[in-house]
């Protein structure tokens, strides 16, 4: 009887704790008579309701599987392709152009006395890996629905290494803009040591919306054809092709909520010295991080009917 | 150290399977559009999802769900190796994904006392692109083991999946014999305490198979626990002491392994150990009718399955309606194949053989020996033949029973023994000097 009671609470949670909930307050089920195992169970399986713990602790015992998942990714990723990692600088390079042509030299859009292709280029930087990451990590559940159904590990891990495995294209197109920052003469500023800070703003952002988009992916199919809608409408509503100050105060501020205007702010003023981001920095950062701790709730909870479902 | 392993208590799982025929995820358009339609039963349905399995039974139609497992309780021991069997769907691989956490019981609670590593299919996760090695190591971290470790054990899976050439090139340009390999050579160097094996060791070619084995025999001999689904009778008895029969979700038995086997397999076998028949309907002419067969153990009982070790008594009950007949039965017993694996008939026998009968009622046993038919399953036709050549009464494929291997008379091998008999032959052996060897002369 008491041995079920005299797990320690803080070994669960680290070591195995198995769908045991925080916040479940069944009662605890009888055990059967002729029980002498001092040991308490390394792991316990009882079913999970309502909203349940993270399990963090059983994700840092699958790092290597993290890290094994992202370095498959990126091994992958050009894998049969004539360009390798070529493709890498070729998307970010080819929509800058694109970009300047249309937006820059036809439309006349303001880039702050900057040169329209690297004003650009410093926001697609970002949005590029973010979206990539959105698109990666949304569709990763239903991509390794053979694992899921197949093996345990914790499911965060999955949309995770998409997340993760963006950073090496990002770093490759990174190289692409230091060039583009010699070529026009910009000179780097101190600022420049708080871009990781942007880049962690922007990670935090694609895990948050990517956790939401593969827990509901699971279970409706619809998210596939929702996300590239849904991430063109949001490359819209983030300062990517046109600066910020074009728009008047009250919209601003609310403008300001979309974590994605704080991350391209950050990286244009970092890389390029222009106005610091406004206060509404911290509201993306505060929006980012509600995003990404509903996100890996409600990932959790959707997670214990992934198996039964996808 | 405790000596339990693995103990469940009245685990239950319930899959929804309501609108049967519709995919099992839903469109958001469909539950909108539930919701629009019917906003109350809607709302209603949704609280009911929401505490779905709260009580066993209490909700929704019971046609809209099927219980997988109800009420399972268990206990396996520290060490012991245990043989899960059943038909498809009575909950097997439901129970090892529970354990192995893949999916969540609806009711109910199991402690596991130990690592646990599981099988439940082999080469998951493997990406065609990457090479061997790279695939070993993807795959070790997906299995639960940690970098180091796979690097420790890579030369011994290479060794064991036989691929030392190959170990660099992309896994695609792999035959599927070597793919299968590989994977189940990662697989087994897995060192969990307790190890959940789902009907994986069906790959690879017969060689291969008996290695899997083999090495599943020696993870047991380390003392560590084994449970383990398969379709294979004699995997089960070789490796498995004890054994489980599901059905429909719950423990039908657990026992000896021999003696579940037995029991699941005089359930299955397709054909019936008797057949009888009124005597306007009994096969046969005015001449002779049969009026029943059976199959039975050599003590009279009537039985489906027999270990290669027993002998098999067929009996025939048939009827003479004429006087001083010369009529004599006879069985034949086809295999699954369809072969005629023998007949027979009492034609040699000194009293019965060539001897006229008077009309009567006659009852005749056959005693199939042990050690003559191979596992699998038969079917047994029954005739009465006159003058040994005319077929005056035939009851075809009327009865039939199974022989499955006990792993009395195979030694230490374990892999599959083909041939349609499996006679225990005598074997001689000796050893021959130097003098000898160039002389043919057994």
């Amino acid at each position: 009887m008491s041995k079920w009671r005299s797990v320690p609470f803080n070994r669960m949670m680290v070591v195995w704790s198995t769908g045991l909930s925080l916040l479940d307050a069944r009662p605890v089920p009888p055990t059967t008579a002729g029980d002498h195992s001092p040991d308490p169970p390394l792991i316990v399986i009882t079913p999970a309701r309502g909203w349940v713990s993270l399990k963090l602790g059983d994700l840092w015992e699958y790092r290597d599987l993290l890290y094994f998942l992202v370095w498959r990714d990126v091994k992958v990723r050009y894998k049969q392709t004539a360009l390798g990692a070529a493709w890498a600088i070729m998307q970010p390079v080819f929509t800058m152009v694109i970009f300047s042509l249309f937006f820059g030299k036809l439309a006349r859009i303001p880039s702050e006395g900057l040169p329209y292709p690297i004003f650009s280029y410093a926001a697609l930087l970002p949005w590029q890996y973010f979206a990539q990451s959105v698109s990666q990590s949304s569709d990763s559940l239903v991509g390794s629905a053979a694992l899921i159904r197949k093996v345990y590990f914790p499911r965060l891990v999955v949309p995770l290494a998409g997340v993760l495995a963006g950073l090496v294209d990002f770093a490759i197109a990174f190289l692409v803009l230091l060039a583009m920052l010699l070529y026009y003469g910009i000179a780097l500023t101190p600022s420049l040591l708080l871009l990781p800070l942007f880049l962690l703003l922007a990670m935090i952002t694609a895990l948050g919306v990517g956790l939401w988009l593969s827990a509901l992916n699971v279970q409706y199919r619809d998210v596939r054809y929702i996300v590239p809608f849904f991430v063109q409408f949001w490359l819209f509503a983030t300062p990517v092709v046109y600066p910020s100050s074009l728009l008047s105060e009250p919209w601003r501020s609310f403008y300001g909520l979309n974590p994605m205007v704080g991350v391209v702010e950050g990286f244009r003023w970092a890389l390029l010295g222009i106005s610091p981001p406004s206060p509404m920095i911290a509201a993306s950062a505060a929006v980012a991080l509600l995003l990404l701790i509903s996100g890996a709730f409600y990932f959790r909870r959707m997670e214990q009917t992934f198996a039964d479902v996808v | 150290m405790s000596d339990i392993a693995i103990r469940v208590e009245q685990l239950s799982k319930r899959y929804r399977i309501g609108q049967g025929r519709s995919p099992r995820y839903d469109t958001l358009r469909d539950r909108i559009a539930g919701a629009i339609a019917a906003p109350l039963r809607g709302l209603s349905s949704a609280a009911r999802r929401a505490n779905a399995g709260s009580r066993l039974g209490t909700n929704g139609p019971e046609d809209d769900y099927l219980w997988a497992l109800r009420e399972v309780s268990l206990e396996i021991k520290r060490g012991e190796i245990v043989g899960i069997i059943g038909r498809n769907g009575a909950g097997k691989s439901t129970l090892l994904k529970i354990l192995s956490r893949i999916s969540q019981p609806t009711e109910g609670f199991a402690e596991i006392y130990g690592r646990v590593g599981s099988l439940l299919e082999v080469g998951t996760g493997f990406h065609p692109e990457l090479t061997g090695r790279e695939n070993i190591y993807l795959n070790g971290a997906l299995l639960g083991m940690k970098k180091a470790e796979i690097g420790r054990k890579l030369d011994a899976i290479v060794a064991f999946a036989e691929i030392e050439r190959f170990i660099d090139t992309p896994v695609k340009f792999y035959s599927s014999g070597m793919y299968v390999r590989l994977a189940f050579a990662v697989a087994a160097h897995l060192e969990p305490e307790i190890l959940l094996v789902d009907e994986v060791l069906a790959v690879g070619d017969a060689a291969f198979q008996k290695k899997c084995l083999g090495k599943m025999g020696a993870v047991a001999k380390e003392g560590r626990t084994v449970v383990f689904v398969s379709h294979d009778m004699t995997n089960i008895s070789v490796l498995c002491p004890t054994a489980l029969l599901f059905e429909s979700g719950q423990i039908a038995l657990r026992g000896m392994s021999t003696t579940v086997i037995e029991h699941y397999l005089d359930q299955r076998t397709d054909g019936r150990s008797e057949a009888s028949w009124e005597l306007e309907q009994a096969p046969g002419d005015e001449l002779a009718k049969i009026m029943g067969v059976r199959v039975c153990t050599q003590d009279r009982v009537s039985a489906h399955s027999f270990a290669l070790t027993e002998p098999i008594l067929l009996v025939i009950d048939y009827l003479i309606l004429r006087d001083q007949v010369r009529v004599n039965p006879v069985f034949v017993v086809k295999n699954s194949m369809n072969i005629t694996v023998f007949s027979t008939s009492n034609f040699e026998d000194p009293v019965w053989g060539a001897r006229p009968s008077a009309s009567g009622h006659y009852r005749a046993h056959c005693l199939v020996p042990a050690h003559l038919l191979n596992e699998g399953h038969y079917v047994v036709s029954a005739l009465v033949v006159h003058e040994t050549r005319l077929v005056r009464a035939s009851a075809e494929e009327v009865v039939g029973f199974s022989v499955y291997d006990n792993g009395a008379t195979r030694g230490d091998y374990v892999g599959e023994w083909t041939g349609i008999v499996r006679p225990r032959c005598h074997w001689s052996t000796a050893e021959l000097y130097h003098e000898e060897l160039h002389v043919y002369d057994p």
